[in-house]
C-alpha cells in the first residue's frame, strides 16, 4: 500500500534525530569491542556499559550542552550568539587567575565565573537592543573580543587551576553521579520550565514567531531579548568552569574554541529553528548527546582522529537535510490544500449571548 | 456624555507630503463608524495615528473627554484601543490562551509562573462570547484564518478594548465566517463598544455602519448617515469625479493569430485536461472560485511548476525545459497574486524594480555593468506610460506606494521586457476603485498593442467588464466557456459552482 509507505517515510523525517540517535547507538555498539563477562561466557558490547554511558552524558553536558541550552533561548527568537566559546574562556579566565592569585574557594570561583559569562552576555544583549547591531555581527565581534580579553590578561599562557579544581571536576553526587551531569540536569530543568511554564518564556516564542506582531501586543520585546542573551552567557560562564574541572584543571589559550557550533548544532539537531519560534531544550539534550556519541563511539572504533570532525559534520548536515526535506515536504503539502480553509475537527457554535 | 473618541484637526505629513490634512471626527460608544476612502486616501494614517503606531504633527485625540497621546501600540492597548488588522497579530506557535493573555499573564502560585488553570478558563468564556467551540489548548495553526481572526477579537475583549478598529477584516474569510464576524460586531455595539470598520466591500460597510466617513487625498470629504448614503454617491465622492461606467471601452479585437496554446494539460492532483488558446490582442478571463486551480494553471504556464503531461506552446513552439527564465524569454509576462512578496521588492527603489526583469539589456557592454542612466530612463519613460504617481523614482522604495501604484510597477516591470503574453492574476486586489479604472485601461491598451492578456479573477464584474472571452474552472479543469456576446453572470458562476459532489477528491 503506498499510502502507508508514505506515512513511514513521513514518520522517519519527522523524528529524524531520534532515529539518527537510535541507529547511532545500535551502530557503535555493534562494532565496538567486546568485554567477556566470566563465568557465563556473555559478551557485552564496552560502548553500551554503565559507565561509558555515563561519560558520554558527562561528556555532553560540559562541551555541548549547557551551552546548547543557552542557545536555544537565543535561536528561539531568532537571534543567534557565536560568542559562547570565547566567553567560556574568558569567564574561567577571570574565575582562574583570582583562584591563583587570592586563594578564592571553588564555590566563589565558580560564582565569579558564572558573573563574568552573564555580563558578557549582557554586553552582548547591550549592542543588540540599544546598538541596534545585528545578532551575528554583534556576537562574532565579542568573539573575537572576549578571545583577545582572555589572553591579554594571560599573556597568552597556560593557567593552571589549584589542585581542588581537578577535585572539584570528580565529584560524584549521590557516590555515583559525576557533577557534571548533575549540574546539566539542573540547567535543563530550570530552562524547560522557564520556556514553558513562566510568562517570559511564553513571550520568547512570541517573539522568535513575530516580532513585530510581539511589539503590537505588548510585549516588551527588548526586555525578552536582552534575557536571552544574559541566559546564553550565564550558561557559558558557568559550562567553562566545569569544563575547566574536567580537563583537570588546565586552561589554554584555545579552551573553548569553536565550541559555539556544538551548541548551534546541538540545538539545531534537537529541532530548534535558526528562524525562531520553533524547538525545545530537550531536543537540544538529545542533539549535544547524538555530537558526544558519534565522537565517543568513534574513538572505541579507533577511527583515525582527525577523521573525527568529517564524521561529526556529516551528521550535522544529515540532520539539517533532513529538517530541510522535511521542510520541503511541509510546503508540498500545503500547495495541494486549494480549496477554501475550514478547519477540520472543530464545530462551529452560534455566538452565544453576552452579558 | 462625551463620546468615546474624539478627533480634533489632526494632521500627518511624511517627508513634506500630507498623509491626514486637518481631520476631525468622533466616534460614540455603542456606535459604528464606517471608514472609506480609496487606498492611499489616508485611512491607515488616521488609524495608525489613533492606535499609536505614528504620531500626529498637529491637532489632538481626546478618549472618553481625557487628551490621549498613545507613543506605542501598547500604550493604545492600554487605553483600550484594539487594532484588528487585515494581517492578524497572533503567534501560530502559541496556543489560544497562551495567544490571548501573552501581555499579561494571570500569575501563579509558584513564583515566576503563570496560572495555566485560570487562563484556560477564562479563554474559555472569551471564546464562548466570539462563538468558537475549540479547547483553549488548541495551538494557533490548527485552526482556520477565519478562527484566528475571532481569537483576536477575543483577545480584544479581554483587553476590555472599548474601542475596537477592524481593517480590511474579512478578506480571508469565507462567506460563513464574514457572517459570524458581523454578528459578533452588533453584538459588540449593542455592548455599548465602539467600532471603526474599515473595507472596500461599500455593501457590508453601509449594512453594518451608522454613520460613514470618507476620506479622499488626506482630507474627511463627507460623514453621512449610512441609511441615506447610496453607494454610487461613495464612490463618486471617493473618487473625486463622477464615475459613469467602472470600465473602460474596449479598443481593440481578437486577431486571428494564436499565442498560447494549452493543450491536455494534467498535473496529477491539482489540474486535468486543461485545454484553450489566447490569441493576439484577446482580453482572456479564467474565472473559478478559490481553489479551483487557476493560480496553479498560471503557475505552470509560467514554468514555475511541473505538469505531467500534455503540451503549453509559445507562438507554435513548445519550451523544452520550463523554467520562469525561459518563459521570460519567449515573451511571457506574469503579474503574481501576491505583489508584495512574489512581485516586488518592496524596500529597493522604484526604477530598480520596474528594471528587474529587463535588466541584462541594460549591460550590454564587456564587462556586463548595468548604464544606469539608460537603466533610468527607460524606467521613467514607462512610469510615464503608466501614469505613475511618484516622488523620485529613483530614490523612492516601492513600499511607500500605494496599492495601486504598487500594481504599476509590477506591470512596468513587465512592460519594459516587451512580452506578448501578460498572465495577470488578481491584477486588482486591494486596489481602490480610481486605480482600478486605471489598470483596466492599461489592459484594453495592452491588448490593442497586439499582446494577449489572460486575466484570473474572483470577480466576475470585473471579468465581464473586460474580457472578450471567459473560461471558467473548478476543480482543477475547464468546465466552461463564454464568449462575450454571451455573457451571463449567473450561468457563468453555475457553471464555476458545477461538480461540488465529495466523492470526487480533488487534493490527492
Amino acid at each position: 500500500m503506498p499510502k502507508r509507505r508514505f506515512n513511514l517515510f513521513q514518520f522517519l523525517l519527522n523524528n529524524s534525530t531520534i532515529v539518527l540517535f537510535i541507529a547511532v547507538f545500535v551502530l557503535f555498539g555493534l562494532t565496538s569491542p567486546r568485554l567477556v563477562i566470566e563465568g557465563i561466557g556473555l559478551e557485552f558490547p564496552r560502548f553500551w556499559l554503565p559507565e561509558n554511558m555515563l561519560n558520554i552524558i558527562k561528556q555532553a553536558a560540559v562541551f555541548a550542552g549547557i551551552i546548547g541550552v543557552g542557545m536555544t533561548f537565543v535561536l528561539l527568537t531568532a537571534g543567534i550568539d557565536l560568542s559562547v566559546g570565547s566567553n567560556m574562556y574568558l569567564s574561567v579566565v577571570c574565575a582562574g587567575l583570582l583562584m591563583r592569585s587570592s586563594g578564592l574557594e571553588i564555590i566563589p570561583a565558580l560564582l565569579v565565573s558564572i558573573v563574568v559569562g552573564t555580563l558578557f552576555g549582557a554586553f552582548n544583549a547591550l549592542c543588540i537592543v540599544r546598538l541596534k547591531i545585528i545578532p551575528f555581527m554583534t556576537t562574532l565581534a565579542t568573539l573575537v573580543i572576549g578571545r583577545g580579553l582572555g589572553t591579554a590578561l594571560t599573556e597568552s599562557r597556560q593557567i593552571d587551576f589549584p589542585e581542588r579544581m581537578n577535585a572539584f571536576g570528580q565529584t560524584l553526587v549521590l557516590g555515583f553521579i559525576p557533577m557534571p551531569i548533575v549540574v546539566f540536569g539542573l540547567v535543563v530543568l530550570a530552562a524547560w520550565f522557564i520556556l514553558t511554564r513562566t510568562p517570559f518564556g511564553r513571550q520568547v516564542y512570541a517573539v522568535g514567531n513575530d516580532i513585530e506582531a510581539a511589539k503590537k501586543a505588548g510585549i516588551n520585546t527588548d526586555r525578552t531579548l536582552v534575557l536571552v542573551y544574559i541566559i546564553s552567557g550565564f550558561c557559558a560562564g558557568l559550562a567553562g568552569f566545569i569544563l575547566a574541572s574536567q580537563l583537570g584543571g588546565r586552561v589554554d589559550r584555545s579552551f573553548g574554541e569553536t565550541r559555539e557550533f556544538d551548541a548551534i548544532a546541538a540545538a539545531v539537531l534537537g529541532g530548534t529553528s535558526l528562524f525562531g519560534g520553533v524547538g525545545n531544550v530537550f531536543g537540544t539534550v538529545i542533539g549535544a548527546l547524538l555530537i558526544q556519541m558519534v565522537g565517543t563511539g568513534l574513538q572505541f572504533n579507533l577511527v583515525n582522529l582527525y577523521l573525527q570532525p568529517l564524521v561529526r559534520a556529516l551528521i550535522i548536515f544529515l540532520a539539517i537535510f533532513f529538517d530541510s526535506l522535511r521542510e520541503a515536504n511541509l510546503q508540498k503539502l500545503k500547495r495541494r490544500f486549494i480549496r477554501p480553509v475550514e478547519s477540520s475537527g472543530t464545530t462551529v457554535t452560534q455566538p452565544a449571548r453576552m452579558e | 456624555m462625551n463620546p468615546l473618541l474624539e478627533l480634533h484637526d489632526l494632521t500627518k505629513a511624511f517627508f513634506g507630503v500630507a498623509a491626514v490634512k486637518g481631520v476631525s471626527l468622533h466616534v460614540n460608544a455603542g456606535e459604528t463608524l464606517g471608514l472609506i476612502g480609496q487606498n492611499g486616501a489616508g485611512k491607515s494614517t488616521l488609524m495608525n495615528l489613533v492606535g499609536g503606531v505614528v504620531h500626529p504633527d498637529s491637532g489632538r485625540l481626546l478618549l472618553k473627554g481625557n487628551p490621549y497621546n498613545p507613543r506605542t501600540p501598547a500604550d493604545a492597548q492600554r487605553s483600550g484601543i484594539a487594532f484588528i488588522h487585515q494581517e492578524l497579530n497572533l503567534f501560530t506557535n502559541l496556543t489560544i490562551a497562551e495567544n490571548i493573555f501573552i501581555s499579561d499573564f494571570p500569575r501563579g502560585g509558584f513564583p515566576g509562573t503563570f496560572n495555566r488553570a485560570k487562563i484556560k478558563q477564562q479563554t474559555r468564556e472569551l471564546l464562548n462570547a466570539v462563538g468558537l467551540d475549540i479547547a483553549p489548548e488548541t495551538p494557533l495553526d490548527r485552526i482556520s484564518p477565519g478562527e484566528r481572526q475571532l481569537v483576536e477579537i477575543a483577545r480584544a475583549l479581554h483587553q476590555d478594548a472599548a474601542l475596537i478598529i477592524f481593517d480590511e477584516p474579512t478578506t480571508s474569510l469565507t462567506a460563513r465566517e464574514t457572517e459570524r464576524l458581523f454578528t459578533i460586531m452588533e453584538q459588540l455595539t449593542a455592548q455599548g463598544k465602539g467600532i471603526i470598520y474599515i473595507s472596500h466591500i461599500l455593501g457590508d460597510v453601509r449594512k453594518l455602519a451608522d454613520r460613514i466617513a470618507v476620506m479622499r487625498d488626506g482630507e474627511l470629504v463627507a460623514l453621512e448617515t449610512a441609511d441615506s448614503f447610496p453607494i454610487s454617491r461613495m464612490i463618486s465622492l471617493m473618487v473625486g469625479r463622477s464615475i459613469e461606467q467602472l470600465y473602460p471601452p474596449r479598443t481593440s479585437a481578437p486577431t486571428d493569430k494564436s499565442l498560447l496554446e494549452v493543450t491536455g494539460v494534467r498535473a496529477a492532483g491539482i489540474v486535468e485536461n486543461i485545454s484553450f488558446h489566447l490569441k493576439a490582442g484577446e482580453v482572456l478571463g479564467l474565472f473559478g472560485l478559490m481553489g479551483s486551480g487557476r493560480t496553479e494553471l498560471a503557475r505552470m504556464i509560467f514554468g514555475l511548476d511541473p505538469f505531467d503531461s500534455g503540451s503549453i506552446l509559445v507562438e507554435g513552439e513548445s519550451l523544452r525545459k520550463p523554467s520562469p527564465r525561459a518563459s521570460i524569454r519567449s515573451k511571457i509576462a506574469f503579474v503574481t497574486e501576491n505583489r508584495r512578496e512574489e512581485g516586488l521588492l518592496m524596500s529597493i527603489d522604484i526604477a530598480n524594480n520596474i528594471s528587474l526583469v529587463s535588466l541584462p539589456e541594460f549591460a550590454n557592454n564587456l564587462i556586463q555593468m548595468v548604464d544606469q542612466r539608460q537603466m533610468q530612463e527607460a524606467a521613467q519613460e514607462t512610469a510615464t506610460i503608466l501614469q505613475l504617481k511618484s516622488g523620485d523614482i529613483r530614490q523612492q522604495p516601492v513600499k511607500a506606494l500605494s496599492g495601486g501604484n504598487q500594481q504599476k510597477v509590477v506591470i512596468a516591470k513587465w512592460l519594459l521586457s516587451r512580452p506578448s503574453i501578460f498572465i495577470m492574476d488578481e491584477p486588482t486586489r486591494g486596489i481602490d476603485v480610481g486605480a482600478k479604472y486605471e489598470i483596466y485601461s492599461i489592459i484594453d491598451q495592452l491588448a490593442a498593442d497586439g499582446s494577449g492578456v489572460l486575466i484570473i479573477s474572483s470577480e466576475l464584474e470585473e471579468l465581464t467588464g473586460m474580457c472578450d472571452r471567459i473560461l471558467v474552472m473548478s476543480q482543477g479543469e475547464v468546465v466552461g466557456e463564454f464568449d462575450r456576446a454571451a455573457f451571463n453572470r449567473e450561468r457563468i458562476l453555475s457553471a464555476a459552482f458545477r461538480e461540488h459532489n465529495p466523492e470526487q477528491p480533488v487534493s490527492g
